[in-house]
């Protein structure tokens, strides 16, 4: 079982959780002028990287925040954890 | 009534017991600073800051559930006038306060084993130095939801949803069996 830390309530076992899909992806301001394809890629396509990863993770059955996560898809190694509204640090 | 579908006999064994507690009125509070600062002077008790703690005054208890959440439980006669406190005092001011007092059930585990017990469907750390008294936090026990508030040493205050009590029950009383429940 992974142990997740979230920025609030700091480590937990992962059942607590769930995962909430690529972090900082921005929503367009406006979205009228889009073609299909542009607003089909903001709402489909990810990065799937093999690596260092931004992630953002809902520790539901805790304090219920979602926050974000910077994760080694590789090794389920987490570098950093930080609150939904910060920016990702810049060491990882 | 909660006794037609729960049963609520205590349950003993060597070292635990597991026992339905008393009536509480309940409130779900959310708001930001301002907010937080009018509904404490209402409550008459500062609702904590600090992440997963309790704080008590008299017949009443505030527990943080989240950063801008918390489970107020109170005496069942309280509540009506603490809801009307908090109206006049947050006037104004953003927030959210519901009435939960029927959706919840509280279950009290105690005994030198109650930690033990735990920590047979939940895997947090449940010695005194990393949840120590005053601490609660929302978690899950097997496949249920629940929150789990030390109140003493070898005493926790258990908060379950009204349809997942048999479930967290019959679940405690499983761990139980093994000190001979
Ligand atoms: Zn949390």
């Amino acid at each position: 079982m992974l142990i997740i830390p979230c920025p609030h309530c700091g480590p937990r076992p992962e059942l607590e959780f769930r995962y909430g899909g690529q972090a900082h992806i921005a929503r367009p301001v406006d979205p009228s002028p889009l073609s299909d394809e542009e607003w089909a890629s903001f709402l489909y396509s990810r990065d799937n990287e093999r690596g260092i990863h931004a992630e953002r993770w809902r520790h539901i059955h805790g304090c219920a925040r979602f926050f974000n996560v910077v994760r080694d898809t590789t090794t389920d190694q987490i570098l950093a954890s930080y609150k939904t509204g910060e920016f990702r640090p810049e060491a990882v | 009534m909660l006794s037609d579908i729960v049963e609520t006999t205590a349950i003993d064994a060597d070292g635990v017991r597991l026992e339905t507690l008393p009536a509480f009125g309940r409130l779900n509070f959310r708001g930001r600073a301002g907010a937080v600062a009018a509904m404490s002077e209402a409550f008459g008790l500062a609702l904590p800051e600090a992440s997963c703690r309790a704080a008590i005054a008299g017949s009443r208890a505030a527990l943080w559930l989240g950063p801008d959440e918390w489970l107020l439980l109170m005496l069942p006669t309280e509540t009506d006038a603490v809801i009307a406190a908090a109206a006049s005092a947050l006037a104004g001011l953003p927030h959210s306060l519901v009435d939960i007092s029927e959706r919840q059930y509280a279950l009290g585990l105690s005994g030198r084993l109650a930690a033990t017990v735990l920590a047979g469907g939940n895997p947090l750390d449940f010695d005194l130095s990393t949840f120590p008294v005053g601490m609660c936090t929302r978690t899950i026990m097997g496949k249920a939801e629940l929150a789990i508030w030390r109140t003493e040493p070898d005493r926790f205050h258990i908060e379950v949803w009204r349809s997942f009590a048999p479930y967290i029950r019959g679940f405690l009383r499983e761990h139980m069996r093994e000190f001979g429940a």
